[in-house]
């Protein structure tokens, strides 16, 4: 019963995205009010007619009913029941229910907030929402159904979800991901509603800047939730691989970096005006991109969903009639678009379009290096891989560069600075950056790659608080109550840029300062790495929920004392016959000790990986700093005034 | 020169400049950093340049594993159905590494025709093929399309 209703509501609320695709806009060219203002409780309804459909689908799941394929494909009554309902977005049908949910509850949040807007735009708004709504829907219900049944012969049992995605990991990455991914479309929304209108001054950006921030603020927490599972799940204690799905998330990602800079560009000084409704197209193609990417099987990833060659060319489809159209509508509008206020080559404008310029150039390079294996084989020239120094050799000094002029900008003023303003501050930060990180790096014996970005992060985290104090030591009123007038937009950005820096730390140190070693030992054996011992006790058998496992236990000792007891698993999943391996970690602020178990080699010998990981945490303590500063953006005050007030 | 033009003549320098040395970063890395894959076939028959970074793939054919009894050193071999390559390792195999399973491995062919893999890796997935073995096992089944069927029951 639950299915069909599933089903229904989700053929319902096609029909609704439909006419909130249309009526608002038929009733903006015509000017009728009515029709126009039908926009919110369409959304409401398309939302909750969604959300109906999702529910139904986790009671299918929490009641175990295999009648249903998508259930009887990824879940398993013996899974203990938080994976069973995180097992609904474990496979390609659920996860993408999982996108339209979240879609469509994006398109209510702006619905909610529809009167912070013009009253002229925002339907408009709401309506190309629809339309993309009804991109995704269709591509659900013709291509993708997750309600399809199994009758008459319904299995006794389910087919289990991969013991990979039977972690926590799996509950919290992709909703947060795809909250990410497809926030972008809300920016997308506004720069399509700008220019149907032909509203674009630059009060778009002002109300697409928080929402554009949050979404910002969602993929980068997303993106650091993967790159934290897959380091302790996968069992190699890697944290980033250049997997094409990886960068498919990263892409969008460095766009919306980028639009991000240039909203505020576009929203305080009104130029860049054409390049930032471009960017925000460019940013929701991009996250389109990846869910071809992801789901049609093109590329060689770990996070291929079973592939499908409609599925992909539907994707292709809607994202050429998605950004294929938008992109004619910029065409035909962009001639209207005259920044009138020109701007300054010494002024603040101009660090955030060198920030523009390299954010788009990384991305490029991200995305060349993601499709070159699709061009090289469909020129027929062979199939190839672009490893990962291709990422890193090119990434690497760009990035760099980047944040040489992330501490610069913020020192700067609108329009115009003068030189001697930041040559002084600029030219001491140098001078202590490339002091204080070649003490370190002569310290620690580390080599030039190392050196040159530790200076990039100390001259960052120098002028970041220089730029901070001289804001707040001007004037008379006293430190604190300066320090507190000082927007949370400000604050957001200095978190931001801070939680870069601490990232980039993370990554230059667990790369030159981590010890890695692969080992063939047997109970009692003992094995010393990075002044760490680690002594194999004992090998035991266990049993979990819907599994065996073999759980060895280690003892790390430092300087004769015990730090950490460690217990890696192997685990043994019937019913799929796979086995999974379940790395032992020691989290640290400054370091990880790491323990994997490869497999059993003899009577009691096993191979085992046995990592000291340098500074690892900080990689993602950067990605929640980013975050932290993402939502701070959101959720500044100015933003919250209705608005004509 | 008028200031307009000169502000516009500086920002295009500074893209240019920014594109053009990223793509002279992106020619060099990418001439460093593909890696062509081969089949056991394409290796047997010569195509495979020696010595070079390249990917190699195949099912793993069954006990064809054999271990080092005192360290991590592991040899088998992997088919198309067609032809064999033997690859050698050293270090800890995946999860999914198993007899009769698709795996792809890079690294080096040497002069002996042996395969010296750096890296192995097997999908996340049991149902999960590497698209380049799917193909590979395709091509040798279109040239000779029987004794591949008969290859592929006894698998």
């Amino acid at each position: 019963m639950f299915p069909e209703i599933g089903q229904f509501s989700l053929i319902l609320s096609l029909f609704f995205a439909l006419s909130l695709a249309s009526v608002p806009l038929i009733g903006y060219w015509k000017g009728n009010r009515l029709l126009f203002e039908t926009a919110r409780p369409l959304t409401f309804i398309m939302s909750a007619l969604v959300l109906v459909s999702f529910v139904t689908l986790s009671l299918s799941f929490l009641t175990d009913d295999f009648s249903v394929l998508y259930v009887s494909q990824n879940s398993n009554s013996q899974l203990p029941v938080w994976y069973k309902f995180s097992a609904l977005w474990g496979g390609h049908e659920g996860s993408l229910l999982l996108w339209v949910l979240i879609l469509s509850g994006w398109c209510s949040a702006v619905a909610l907030k529809i009167r912070t807007f013009p009253e002229d735009i925002g339907p408009v708004v709401l309506s190309v929402l629809g339309m993309v709504c009804v991109g995704f829907l269709s591509f659900l219900l013709f291509t993708s159904s997750p309600f399809a049944r199994l009758l008459p012969d319904v299995p006794a049992d389910g087919g289990d979800l991969n013991p990979l995605l039977q972690d926590f990991g799996l509950i919290v990455h992709p909703p947060v991901l795809y909250m990410g991914y497809v926030g972008f479309s809300v920016a997308f929304a506004f720069a399509v509603a700008a220019l149907i209108t032909g509203n674009l001054n630059s009060s778009w950006a002002r109300w697409a800047r928080p929402w554009t921030a949050a979404s910002w603020a969602f993929l980068t927490l997303g993106i650091t939730l993967g790159s934290w599972w897959a380091y302790y799940e996968l069992g190699w204690g890697g944290w980033w691989f250049w997997d094409p799905v990886e960068n498919a998330s990263f892409m969008p990602w460095l766009a919306g970096t980028a639009l991000l800079h240039s909203l505020a560009v576009t929203e305080k000084r009104g130029v860049f005006k054409s390049w930032t409704v471009l960017l925000a197209i460019f940013t929701f193609s991009l996250s389109l991109l990846g869910a071809f990417l992801v789901r049609s099987g093109v590329l060689t990833s770990v996070h291929s969903f079973a592939a499908d060659p409609t599925r992909g060319i539907f994707i292709l489809a809607l994202l050429l009639v998605l950004v294929g159209g938008s992109l004619l509508l910029y065409a035909i509008r962009a001639a209207e678009v005259r920044s009138t206020v020109s701007f300054g080559v010494t002024g603040r404008e101009a660090w955030l379009l060198l920030n523009n310029i390299l954010l788009t150039v990384l991305t490029l390079t991200v995305l060349l290096g993601t499709l070159y294996p699709l061009i090289f084989d469909a020129l027929g020239l062979g199939k190839i891989s672009v490893g990962a120094p291709y990422f890193n050799s090119v990434f690497t000094p760009i990035a760099l560069l980047l944040m040489v002029f992330m501490a610069i900008g913020p020192l700067s003023k609108w329009h115009h600075t003068k030189f001697r303003v930041f040559f002084k501050v600029c030219s001491i930060s140098a001078f202590i950056a490339t002091f204080s990180a070649g003490l370190v790096v002569y310290c620690y014996g580390f080599g030039f790659i190392a050196w040159l970005s530790l200076a990039v992060a100390f001259w960052v985290v120098f002028l970041s608080f220089s730029d901070w104090f001289g804001k707040v030591s001007a004037g008379t009123k006293g430190i604190i109550p300066r320090a507190r007038q000082l927007p949370r937009n400000y604050y957001g950005m200095l978190l931001a840029h801070l939680g870069m820096v601490v990232t980039l730390v993370g990554i230059v140190l667990v790369s030159v300062n981590s010890h890695e070693s692969m080992l063939r030992l047997s109970p009692g054996d003992r094995a010393t790495i990075a002044g760490y011992e680690f002594q194999f006790d004992q090998m035991e058998q266990v049993k979990g929920p819907n599994y065996v496992a073999s759980k060895g236990q280690f003892t790390v000792y430092k300087a004769g004392n015990a730090v950490a007891v460690l217990h890696p698993e192997k685990r043994f999943f019937s019913t799929r016959q796979q086995v999974m391996t379940e790395a032992a970690l020691d989290a640290g602020f400054t370091r990880d000790l790491y323990v994997s178990l490869g497999e059993r080699l003899d009577d009691s010998a096993w191979s085992v990986r046995i990592y000291v990981k340098s500074f690892v945490r900080w990689i993602w303590l950067g990605g929640l700093m980013m975050m932290t500063g993402g939502l701070l953006a959101a959720l500044d005050k100015r933003y919250r005034k209705r608005a004509g007030v | 020169m008028h200031s307009v033009r000169k502000k516009r003549l500086l920002v295009i320098t500074a893209i240019v400049l920014i594109l053009s040395v990223a793509v002279g970063l992106v020619m060099y890395a990418l001439q460093q950093n593909i890696n062509l894959f081969f089949s056991p076939s394409q290796i047997a028959m010569g195509e495979a340049p020696r010595n070079a970074n390249i990917r190699a793939g195949g099912m793993v054919v069954k006990g064809s594993v054999k271990r080092n009894s005192d360290t991590l050193a592991v040899a088998f071999d992997v088919t198309d159905f067609q032809h064999k390559v033997t690859i050698e390792y050293r270090g800890i195999l995946p999860d999914l590494f198993r007899e009769g399973q698709g795996i792809v491995a890079q690294g080096k062919l040497n002069n002996d025709g042996v395969f010296e893999a750096t890296e192995v890796l097997a999908k996340h997935d049991e149902k999960y093929m590497p698209p380049e073995i799917t193909e590979a096992l395709k091509n040798a089944q279109s040239s000779t399309g029987e004794s591949a069927e008969s290859a592929q029951s006894t698998y």
